[in-house]
C-alpha cells in the first residue's frame, strides 16, 4: 500500500485556510507534536492565516503510560507563547487511540486556557480508544491491525506503511 | 551481580538509574541523560502550572537524618512538580530518638506502600545500605550522606556550568576550600572527570586537601593564585566551621586571608569565570560579598538549576523501578 503525502497535505492546507475562515480563527497559533507533528506543522503553516512562528510540543512528561512503561526518550523540547485566550491549531501526523492528543491538551492547559483548540491530522486510522476526533484530515485510512503508518523526516518527509509483528 | 557495590546496586537490567546513590560508576551517557532531562524541567518554569504528571499517585518520603533546609526545601519541590506526594520526616526528632532502629523505621515506611525515599544521613554509605537491605520496589536517592556523596549537588554544579559555559571540553575548574570533609568536592570530581574537562584542581591548606586525591586524577594546590590562575569556574566550598575545633585550621580570619574568594583573587582566574558555592554561603570566611553578588556569580542559578536536576534524578530513578518490576512480573 502506498500513501499519497503530497495529496494528504494539500487536501489539509485546503481545509485550515477554509475553516479559519468560516469559524473566525484570527492569527492562531500553529503547534506541532514531536516528532512527526512538528514536521507536518511546518509543511501547512504557510496555509494558516497567522503572523506567530510554529510553536513545539514533546508530551513525555504528560504520557499515560510512565506506571507501565516508565520514561520515554527525549525527542524535542516544548516551547509555546503565552497561549492564554489564544487559538490553538493543534498538529499531528498520525492520529491513533487518542492518547497523544490527551496528553499534549493537558500540557498546553498548564501553560494557559486557550480560547479553542483545533486538532488538525495528516492520517487519521481508524482505531480510537478515547472519545477525541480531528477537525482537519489529511486522509482517513483503513490499515489492517499490524499496520503502522511511518513517517520519516524532516527533509525529505517521506512516508511508508509498515507491518508490526 | 555484587549486591555490595552500590554502583552495580543503583543500575537495573537496563543499565537504567533504579537508584541515585553515588556517580562514581555511572556511564558519561547516563549523566549527560540527567543534565538534559533537567534542562526540559527548567523550561517548565514558563507554565502557568508548574507542574507535569509524571509521579502522579506516587509518595516520596523525604528521610532526613541531618538538617539541610535547602536541600530538603528543593527535594520537596521538585517532587511536588512531579505530581508526588510528599511527606517529610525529621528523623533526628522522630522515632529514631524513642530507640526504633533505623530497619524498624524504614520498613513501616514501607508499609504505608512508599514508592521513594530521599535519604540524607549523616553516616556515609547510609543510602546504600537502605537500598540493599529493605526496599524492594522503593527508589532511594542519596541526599548526601557524610563525606561519601552529594550526587544531585555535583549534578546541579553540572548543569550550571554546562548552561554557562555550553560544555565540558577544555574547561579547568577550581575547587577551594575544605575539601577532606566535604561530600561535594567527591561528587563533583567524578562528575568532572566523567564529563571529559580538561583539569580539576582542588585548592586549600594541606590540612584539608589530601593528597590522595591525585589518585582520582585531580590536581593538588596549596597556592590560591597557582589555584585560580586561568580556570574557568571556581566552586567554593563552605568553610564547615564545626570543624575549626578539629585544629585543621588556625582561624577564620587566616583562612579567609589565604583561599578566601575576593574580587583581587579572582582576577587570577579567566575574566568569564562563573563563581559557584552550594551554599549556604559565609560571607567574609571563604567569599566575599563582592564576589557573592557579583556578575560573576551564578550561586543562585544553581538553586534553581537544583530543582530541575532533582526532578530528572527523581523521574529516571522512578522510571527504572517501574521497568524492573515490569520485567519481574512478566517473568512471574
Amino acid at each position: 500500500m502506498t500513501l499519497d503525502l503530497d495529496k494528504a497535505l494539500n487536501s489539509m492546507k485546503q481545509q485550515l485556510a477554509d475553516y479559519c475562515q468560516q469559524q473566525n480563527i484570527e492569527n492562531p497559533i500553529v503547534v506541532g507534536i514531536h516528532s512527526g507533528g512538528v514536521w507536518v506543522a511546518n509543511e501547512i503553516l504557510d496555509a494558516v492565516p497567522t503572523d506567530e512562528d510554529l510553536a513545539t510540543l514533546d508530551i513525555t512528561f504528560y504520557r499515560d503510560d510512565f506506571t507501565r512503561a516508565g520514561l520515554h526518550p527525549q525527542v524535542g523540547s516544548t516551547n509555546l507563547p503565552a497561549i492564554e485566550d489564544r487559538h490553538v491549531i493543534l498538529v499531528d501526523d498520525v492520529l491513533m487511540s487518542g492518547r497523544t492528543i490527551r496528553a499534549a491538551m493537558n500540557e498546553i492547559f498548564d501553560f494557559g486556557r486557550p480560547a479553542s483548540i483545533t486538532l488538525a491530522i495528516l492520517f487519521d486510522l481508524n482505531s480510537r480508544e478515547l472519545p477525541i476526533r480531528a477537525d482537519i484530515v489529511g486522509e482517513q485510512l483503513s490499515l489492517a491491525e499490524n499496520q503502522r503508518v511511518k513517517l520519516s523526516g524532516p527533509t525529505p518527509l517521506t512516508v511508508s506503511v509498515i507491518e508490526t509483528h | 551481580m555484587m549486591r555490595s557495590d552500590p554502583r552495580a546496586l543503583q543500575l537495573n537490567e537496563q543499565g537504567q538509574l533504579k537508584h541515585f546513590l553515588t556517580l562514581d560508576g555511572l556511564s558519561k551517557e547516563i549523566l549527560t541523560e540527567i543534565l538534559d532531562r533537567a534542562e526540559s524541567f527548567l523550561s517548565m518554569g514558563e507554565q502557568s502550572v508548574k507542574k507535569v504528571p509524571l509521579l502522579r499517585g506516587k509518595t516520596v518520603v523525604n528521610l532526613f537524618f541531618e538538617n539541610s533546609t535547602r536541600t530538603r526545601t528543593t527535594f520537596e519541590l521538585a517532587a511536588k512538580r512531579l505530581s508526588a506526594d510528599v511527606i517529610n520526616l525529621n528523623i533526628a526528632t522522630s522515632a529514631t530518638s524513642k530507640g526504633e532502629s533505623l530497619l524498624d523505621t524504614l520498613q513501616n515506611l514501607q508499609a504505608m506502600q512508599s514508592d521513594m525515599f530521599v535519604v540524607r544521613h549523616q553516616d556515609s554509605g547510609a543510602p546504600h545500605f537502605i537500598a540493599e537491605h529493605c526496599t524492594p520496589n522503593v527508589a532511594i536517592i542519596n541526599a548526601g550522606d557524610g563525606r561519601h556523596a552529594h550526587p544531585t549537588q555535583a549534578m546541579l554544579d553540572m548543569l550550571t556550568i554546562r548552561r554557562h559555559k555550553g560544555q565540558f571540553e577544555g574547561l579547568k575548574v577550581a575547587i577551594v576550600g575544605d575539601i577532606l570533609h566535604s561530600r561535594v568536592a567527591r561528587s563533583e570530581l567524578h562528575a568532572l572527570k566523567t564529563l571529559g574537562v580538561e583539569e580539576v584542581r582542588l585548592v586549600g591548606p594541606k590540612t584539608l586537601v589530601p593528597a590522595f586525591f591525585r589518585d582520582m586524577g585531580a590536581v593538588i594546590c596549596h597556592d590560591l593564585k597557582a589555584g585560580l590562575d586561568d580556570v574557568d569556574v571556581v566552586v567554593m566550598l563552605r568553610l564547615q566551621k564545626e570543624r575549626m575545633a578539629g585544629a585543621l585550621l588556625p582561624s577564620e580570619s587566616e583562612f579567609y586571608r589565604l583561599y578566601g574568594l575576593t574580587e583581587e583573587s579572582l582576577a587570577w582566574a579567566k575574566p568569564d569565570a562563573i563563581v559557584m558555592h552550594p551554599g549556604p554561603i559565609n560571607r567574609g570566611v571563604e567569599i566575599s560579598s563582592e564576589v557573592a553578588d557579583g556578575d560573576q556569580a551564578v550561586i543562585l542559578d544553581q538553586v534553581t538549576n537544583g530543582i530541575a536536576v532533582r526532578m530528572a534524578v527523581m523521574s529516571m530513578a522512578m522510571s527504572g523501578q517501574v521497568q524492573e518490576q515490569q520485567a519481574t512480573g512478566e517473568e512471574g
